[in-house]
């Protein structure tokens, strides 16, 4: 007596520490996720360290990332196209300085470096140049930095391209990765939906008792195998299947991810489905047979609609658990981010390029905290779906 | 009067439990006939026989014939069963509207036996509606949910619905059992003017009731059927003397 009057406050203290410290741990998660991801908008897009400049006379004052890419790589190669005078455009960097200037003119220690480059970049009025900030700031004169637009989350969310790695300017644009995921993802749905609801229907309405007892422990023991079996499972079978089916140069593609996705989706979509159909009262069952309905016509007009806001709730749990897989689509998409992302083709979906990345995106940097930001989005759509879910499956209670 | 229904010897196994054993029975055409006895006695079992609603419990045995219009209906084809239910209407235990509208839970019926003719299907809603007697408590919101309606509504809306596909046989399983008794007072009106069209089967636990509606009754006790006679006759004199302690209310 004397000993649980004691105990009973300790433990439920203790039980109280655990709710608290977990919840607290999440949150803190969720907060260090998203200050690493917002931390992302409203930096430079260019190289940290590096400012670009162009010639003082240049009616051009700022220019986009995208537009800078487009220059370093060649497609535009005239100031007309941004908006400037009719003049060629110089891409200038260390590398041409290094040619155009020998070690003595530039200075043991790069101690004439600035006025190297101001004297250079003075007889190029069409140059574009890109340097350091510490050697150069308020040291050029004939040059002035250029302005290049900040990183929003409008653009963030709208641009086209993702070379998170490509210089001067980085372009991180998340749509192709967005349109890759939920393209992968609604596909799988569409194969898994009708599959997974005719095997729930099987097992609850149809299946003797003695087949469901077999099968259903089945279905969730392939719940429980790990996502690179699955992948692996793809990329053998699923990603040379859909290469000759469709006579493609690469199997992996949208559609291979769509279907491994789906049979990963199955075991979840089967069994809330089919526990769902399994609410349905005998009585009401009873009630459609005793007017002459058929067994399926029960299923199907008694049954299904019944248990709709639970078949609802597996079909958006298995979305979710599409969008989030990244072990799988990693392996059989593809992993490129073309714009429009169709299925024929490899595309690559957001889970999969923050877990390619990562490892190779410095501490701390832009690409760093990108891909944060990418696991901000996911977050986000993630949470949406749950939402989704529990406004369904509330639904029903009522 | 020729038999409508006629059990000959049935035996009933759910499993190992013996629920029903050597029924034999004949019930008149255009009758109303009750079925009485205590809790688990075996009515509700007896009642399904007819449209072979037992058949969906797993591990039932059932032996001996079950007639109808002198045909066996344990004999027909597996793709008759459906249109054996279709003549045989049911009204159960507890009201089991569907999840759907008022009008579509009357339409059912006739949706799923191929009737696409609107305008029928709603002249056949609003003649049922108004026999069970709930046509006024809802001409006005065909379109909302059964579920908005009071237990007694459901129930006659689940007559209703059992009345749409105009079987020649109707099973109620203690229809009034969930009823004030407003309700069941109509309801007992309705038994007696379907009386001219049905054969009608009613399980009661109210001996009043039995005596007011019914022109047969069958006594239940322990899966035997004790005795089976014109409800006059069983409750003035009674030949058995169980179904006399049973209906003067000195049993168990
Ligand atoms: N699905 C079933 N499986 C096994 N036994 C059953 C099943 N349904 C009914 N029984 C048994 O059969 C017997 C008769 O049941 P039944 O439902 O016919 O009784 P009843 O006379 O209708 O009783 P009540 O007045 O309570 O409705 C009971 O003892 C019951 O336990
Ligand atoms: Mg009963």
């Amino acid at each position: 007596m004397r000993i649980r009057r004691f105990t009973e406050p300790v433990f439920e203290s203790l039980i109280k520490i655990c709710g608290y410290s977990s919840g607290f741990v999440v949150l803190l998660i969720i907060v260090f996720l998203f200050k690493e991801g917002i931390s992302f908008f409203g930096s430079s897009p260019v190289e940290e360290g590096f400012t670009m400049y162009v010639h003082a006379s240049n009616p051009v004052k700022d220019l986009s990332a995208a537009q800078i890419k487009d220059v370093f790589d060649q497609k535009i190669t005239n100031w007309k196209a941004l908006g400037g005078a009719d003049q060629p455009i110089e891409r200038f960097s260390l590398d041409e300085l290094g040619e155009a200037f020998t070690e003595e003119q530039l200075g043991k220690d790069f101690e004439f470096l600035p006025k190297c480059i101001d004297s250079y970049m003075d007889s190029l009025p069409g140059s574009l140049a890109f340097f350091p900030s510490a050697q150069t700031d308020g040291k050029v004169k004939s040059a002035v930095p250029i302005k290049i637009d900040k990183i929003t989350v409008g653009k963030f969310l709208s641009d086209t391209e993702w070379f998170p790695t490509s210089r001067p300017a980085a372009r991180m644009g998340v749509m192709p990765l967005l349109l890759g995921t939920l393209l992968v993802s609604f596909f799988a749905i569409i194969i898994a939906l009708p599959l997974g609801l005719a095997a729930a229907v099987y097992l609850a309405e149809i299946a003797d008792e003695r087949v469901r007892k077999f099968l259903k422990p089945v279905i969730e023991l392939l719940a429980g195998i790990p996502s690179v079996v699955y992948g692996f499972f793809g990329l053998v079978v699923i990603v040379p299947l859909v290469q000759s089916t469709f006579n493609l140069p690469v199997g992996e593609t949208a559609l291979a991810g769509s279907i491994v996705l789906a049979i990963m989706a199955l075991p979840t979509i089967i069994t809330v489905s089919e526990d769902a159909l399994r609410t349905t009262p005998r009585a009401m069952k009873e009630a459609s047979l005793a007017l002459g309905a058929s067994q399926w016509q029960t299923i199907r007009k008694v049954v299904v609609p019944y248990a709709s806001s639970g078949i609802t709730a597996a079909a958006i749990l298995g979305i979710g658990r599409a969008i989030g897989e990244t072990m799988a689509a990693l392996m059989v998409t593809g992993n490129s981010a073309i714009m429009p992302p169709t299925l024929l083709q490899p595309v690559r979906t957001i889970p999969a390029t923050i877990a390619a990345e990562l490892g190779e995106a410095p501490f701390g940097g832009l690409h760093f905290q990108a891909l944060f930001a990418l696991g901000c989005l996911l977050f986000i759509i993630t949470l949406i779906i749950s939402l989704l879910v529990e406004r369904v499956s509330a639904k029903r209670i009522n | 009067m020729a038999n409508k229904l006629e059990t000959i010897d049935v035996n009933l196994h759910y499993g190992d439990f013996h629920a029903l054993k050597g029924i034999s029975l004949a019930i008149p055409d255009h009758s109303v006939t009750a079925l009485i006895g205590p809790s688990g006695c075996g009515k509700s079992t007896y009642l399904r026989l007819f449209n072979r609603m037992n058949d969906l419990i797993p591990n039932t045995k059932i032996t001996g014939q079950v007639l109808m219009d002198g045909e066996d209906i344990y004999k027909i084809k597996s793709s008759k069963i459906d249109h054996l239910r279709r003549t045989v209407g049911m009204v159960f235990q507890k009201p089991n509207p569907f999840p759907k509208s008022i009008f579509e839970n009357v339409a059912y019926g006739l949706r799923v036996n191929g009737i696409s003719d609107n305008s029928f299907i709603e002249n056949q809603v609003e003649k049922t509606l108004r026999q069970a007697v709930l046509w006024e408590e809802v001409k006005d919101k065909l379109k909302k949910s059964a579920f908005e309606l009071s237990g007694g509504q459901q129930q006659r809306l689940c007559i209703a619905r059992a009345l749409a596909i105009e079987p020649t046989v109707i099973l109620m399983d203690e229809p009034a059992s969930a009823l004030d008794p407003i309700s069941t007072g109509k309801i007992e009106d309705l038994i007696f003017e379907l009386k001219n069209q049905y054969t009608i089967i009613i399980v009661t636990h109210n001996m009043q009731q039995a005596g007011r509606v019914s022109d047969y009754t069958g006594f239940f006790y322990l899966g035997n059927l004790i005795e089976f006679d014109k409800t006059k006759k069983i409750f003035t004199s009674p030949s058995k003397r169980e179904t006399e302690n049973y209906i003067t209310g000195r049993f168990g």
